[in-house]
């Protein structure tokens, strides 16, 4: 019991919501919102209680300190992104939907927890289901707005394809190494052709997961048409739980192969770093903005895992928890905008600075982590993952990605210029944000600046990581 | 906990103080409170500094103070000074105080513009006293960023352009720097044991040569950035003129000093074997940029541009003292960075305050100054003798020094360099008295400059506190460069020991 304790607690709160959505009266459907948040809460905290490792179902499930790790840090990402959900969920056009929208997107935790705890593929892919399908559901969430169908759309289809060809390649592994257990598949994987053949088509699946390019084109498309806390969502909190699993499955069950995958993966953070930034360059939507620039930092996660050690993994980890603090504070800021006028380019916040100062600082906050400036916690996440890379030797992918930083620096610079030294004749008016906007972006500056500062948060993680490499 | 803490949290608490200011008034009024604390502890630091050196202590860094922050990675936060750097805090302090006078009139969001300042200034501070490589950039970054809000907000002309070129220019040598700083890291331990961040530690290790023939060129060059090397100086122009008043005197007085000492700190310091191969290709370069500024500043007609060019030749003369590698040229370089930091600040205070006068920055608009703000004329032609070189004020002893250091070389190819980076002086002279001659002197132009006033309190607060500044160092120099000697000292031992011997 104990073993499985976050995704049973997740499994009961969506059981609770399910039924208060029943019990309760329509026109208090609105208090279902607090609840969620206030269960949610009680999830992340009980999470961080230690309980125990071991495995279930014959070793198909599996915990280890790290993994009960990684799944709190997803559920931060998780509650944040419903903290931030509330102001939108109150109009009334979503009043109606208010508990599906959270059973939807517990479920994709949920989804994502069982992928990180699985301990052969089978499980892996399930959890990696379950995870998706919700999501197409939440995509579409707006069904009367174009647009928010056509991103559900077009995501059931990228992921579909996407598992297809994922599960094409678990088929070859499975038919040449006889298991689909890790810690089975493993020692047998040998690279043979075919097994390498498996192992590209697998990749390649998580490289959609992930939005790496080449397998990138869906990202931009489904992120401005869904809802703004679900394209946060997407790219925080799922793009999070992908990489993770792709870490340990590259450094335990492919280990054999690393000196092979760790080419591919050399080219593959060029490409997605530099076209990430080059077309995040011409946005001049915010979302789809962002989706480009949540491209790039995807590359530059894989710069933790090319590094192939302890610490490569902890940096990954570290970076993915700055990344849903800084992240989350971008897409929340867009998010309140978006609520309240409707406003979602970056021509439209000229001169934000002057009608609404705490947005316009918590939005430059945000960027300046996302660009790697000190002293918020981009700076150390970006400085780790570099010194992971150049551990390795690789000064040179360094450079490449480090000369990266200063493009995309350069187009967050403009999302800031247009919100501090432009004018505009008719700006966003002021408004006051509610409570839970409020207190979802107090949460995010608080991890900006913490996670930085406190070193014990990097060295905690550190502590866990070791030994899976 | 050492007392040079005090120079990041002062300014903090500044910032506090302005978040929580009521009026336009208080907040200028905690700037001046808070940077009036800086000045203090930086006048008791320059003389707790001296009485403990003249009191025999001889540890090569005092105050300091070495606190553990990221384990795994043998991060530190490590702090301490040495003659060096005590008196670039002097030269920080100075700056900071005489640009919040200096821009007394700022009426469009007068608390973001001095918190900017401030951060910014606390950046410098931080930089200068930081011993660990890791703590040291953040602080370089830090001091830079800024910059982008300052330009861009409260800048004239092109500034939207110019604090972007500035600042992608400046963030793409920290670029640089940041590669070179990981792999000075990973070669901290040729021997084995824990790799370190420590500058002290790093400089006691012969690393590799083929690692320092790598990583030099990045550490120079990304330095050199700030520090406006030819051909990497063109944001150098652009952002002074378009900068506020008290930007530009920041920017230009203190900023670009932090590329000189980088190099001098880290490139040089820690990388001297390929420093000494590599020192010919940086100094053909900071020849030309020597030249080229001084040439660059005679075509200016905006002031603004002449001094941002004039900088460039005297910025890039520090570097040439640097590269030079001997104590004689290295003291120049420090006390050229000292010397041309004051000086120039007081050229961009002087040109804020004329232009808000005159509405004006060319000089051909303008005439006759002299007899309607005699202040600042004088302060402008003290400023103009201190640049070219008068002895008696700081410049002269500083270019002496490069001069005389550089010309300790005894090979053609350093001679040659030498003569033509010490004709630039010829050059200055030009462009400063041609300006003085047109700017001050002969008939008024424009009749509505017969209803000028001349400075206000709040400028001549700054004129004065810059001009007693230069004099001071010009007049005694002496304790000065026996501090700044005193620094240079283990400094040179390492240099020297990884190169040829020089006579």
């Amino acid at each position: 019991m104990l073993i499985m304790r976050h995704e049973l607690l997740l499994i009961a709160i969506t059981v609770i919501l399910l039924l208060v959505e029943i019990f309760l009266p329509g026109d208090k459907k609105s208090r279902v919102i607090t609840l969620a948040i206030l269960l949610m809460t009680a999830v992340l905290i009980l999470g961080f209680v230690p309980g125990p490792s071991g495995t279930l179902f014959g070793g198909m499930y599996q915990t280890t300190a790290l993994i009960s790790m990684l799944k709190n840090i997803l559920n931060i990402g998780a509650l944040i992104v419903m903290i931030q959900s509330a102001d939108w969920l109150r109009k009334p056009e979503n009043k109606e939907k208010i508990s599906e929208y959270y059973i939807l997107l517990l479920s994709t935790l949920i989804g994502m927890q069982y992928m990180l705890s699985s301990g052969d593929f089978l499980m892996f892919y399930l959890g990696l289901e379950l995870a998706t399908i919700p999501l197409a559901a939440l995509a579409a969430f707006e069904r009367f707005k174009e647009k928010s169908a056509e991103a559900g759309v077009k995501f059931i289809f990228s992921s579909a394809l996407s598992s297809g060809i994922l599960l094409y390649g678990l088929s070859m592994i499975y038919g040449t190494t006889g298991t689909l257990y890790f810690a089975e598949v493993g020692p047998a994987f040998t690279g043979t052709p075919l097994q390498v053949l498996g192992f590209i088509f697998f990749f390649a699946g998580m490289a959609f997961k992930i939005s790496l390019v080449p397998f990138h084109l869906w990202t931009a498309d489904v992120y401005e048409g869904a809802p703004v806390n679900i394209s946060s969502y997407l790219s925080v909190v799922s793009k999070g739980a992908a990489a993770f699993i792709l870490t340990i499955l590259l450094f335990t069950v492919f280990s054999k192969i690393a000196l092979m995958w760790s080419n591919v993966l050399y080219i593959i953070i060029i490409l997605t770093i530099t076209m990430g930034n080059l077309f995040a360059i011409r946005q001049q939507n915010l979302k789809r903005f962002l989706a480009f620039s949540s491209i790039a930092q995807a590359g530059f996660i894989l710069l933790g895992i090319i590094g192939q050690s302890q610490y490569g993994m902890t940096t990954v980890i570290y970076f993915v928890l700055v990344y849903i603090f800084s992240n989350l504070g971008a897409f929340g800021v867009v998010s309140i905008i978006s609520n309240r006028t409707g406003c979602e380019t970056i021509n439209d916040y000229d001169g934000l600075y002057r009608t609404n100062p705490r947005l316009a600082m918590m939005m430059m906050l945000s960027l300046f982590s996302l660009a790697g400036i000190p002293p918020v916690a981009g700076f150390f996440g970006k400085f780790f993952l570099f010194a992971a890379a150049a551990n390795h030797g690789l000064y040179i992918l360094v450079l490449i990605a480090i000369i990266n930083t200063i493009i995309s620096l350069y187009y967050y610079l403009l999302v800031i210029k247009a919100m501090f030294l432009n004018r505009s004749d008719r700006p966003i008016p002021k408004f006051k944000s509610d409570f839970y906007t409020s207190l979802g972006l107090i949460l995010c500056l608080a991890g900006i600046f913490a996670v930085g500062i406190a070193s014990t948060i990097f060295e905690a993680i550190n502590g866990l990581s070791f030994g899976l490499y | 906990m050492s007392f040079l803490l005090l120079f990041i949290v002062i300014p903090v608490l500044t910032v506090i103080g302005i978040f929580f200011s009521k009026s336009h008034m208080q907040v200028k009024w905690t700037a001046v409170l808070g940077m009036s604390c800086q000045l203090i502890t930086a006048g008791i630091l320059i003389y707790l500094f001296l009485a403990a050196r003249a009191a025999g202590n001889t540890a090569e860094i005092l105050f300091s103070q070495d606190m553990v922050w990221y384990k795994n990675l043998n991060i530190h936060f490590f702090i301490g000074v040495d003659g060096v750097s005590v008196a670039m805090i002097g030269l920080t302090s100075i700056v900071i105080f005489a640009g919040i006078f200096a821009s007394w009139d700022v009426t469009d969001l007068p608390r973001e513009f001095f918190t900017s300042l401030i951060l910014l200034s606390a950046g410098v501070f931080g930089f200068f006293i930081s011993l660990d490589l890791f703590t040291l950039f953040l602080f370089y970054e830090i001091a830079v960023i800024p910059m982008y809000l300052l330009i861009g907000i409260w800048g004239s002309g092109p500034r939207h352009y110019s604090a972007m070129k500035l600042t992608l220019m400046l963030m793409g040598g920290s670029a640089l720097i940041m590669l070179g700083l990981l792999g000075l890291y990973f070669n901290s331990a040729p021997n084995g044991g824990p790799l370190t961040f420590n500058l002290i530690q790093i400089s006691k290790v012969a690393i590799p040569m083929p690692a320092q023939r790598f990583f030099f060129p990045f550490l120079f060059v990304g330095f050199g950035v700030l520090g406006a090397l030819f051909p990497f100086h063109t944001w150098s122009p652009d952002g002074h003129a378009s900068a506020p008043t008290a930007v530009s005197m920041l920017h230009a007085g203190v900023l670009m000093k932090l590329g000189g000492y980088g190099c001098y700190r880290v490139a040089v310091f820690l990388l001297p074997g390929a420093a000494h191969e590599m020192a010919w290709i940086f100094l053909i370069l900071t020849t030309i940029g020597v030249i080229y500024g001084a040439f660059g500043a005679i075509w200016q007609k905006d002031l603004k541009y002449i001094n941002a060019y004039s900088s460039v030749s005297h910025c890039a003369l520090v570097l040439f003292a640097v590269l030079m590698m001997n104590q004689t040229a290295m003291n120049g370089a420090i006390m050229q960075m000292i010397s041309h930091g004051i000086m120039t600040a007081l050229f961009f205070a002087l040109i804020g305050m004329i232009y808000g006068r005159t509405h004006t920055r060319y000089i051909n608009e303008m005439g006759g100054l002299m007899k309607v703000m005699p202040f600042l004329g004088v302060a402008y032609v003290i400023g103009g003798l201190a640049s070219l070189g008068l002895p008696g004020f700081s410049g002269f002893v500083a270019e002496m020094t490069i001069f005389v250091g550089s010309f300790q070389h005894n090979d053609v190819f350093h001679r040659v360099a030498t003569i033509i980076a010490a004709s630039s002086i010829v050059v200055t002279a030009v462009y400063i008295l041609r300006v003085i001659g047109i700017l001050l002197m002969g008939k008024i132009k424009n009749p509505e400059f017969n209803h000028i006033t001349d400075a206000k309190w709040f400028d001549r607060m700054s004129v004065v506190t810059l001009i007693l500044g230069i004099t001071a160092i010009g007049l005694a120099p002496l304790w000065l460069s026996d501090m700044i000697n005193n620094g240079l000292v283990p400094v040179m031992q390492r240099i020297l020991m990884a190169g040829p011997v020089i006579h």
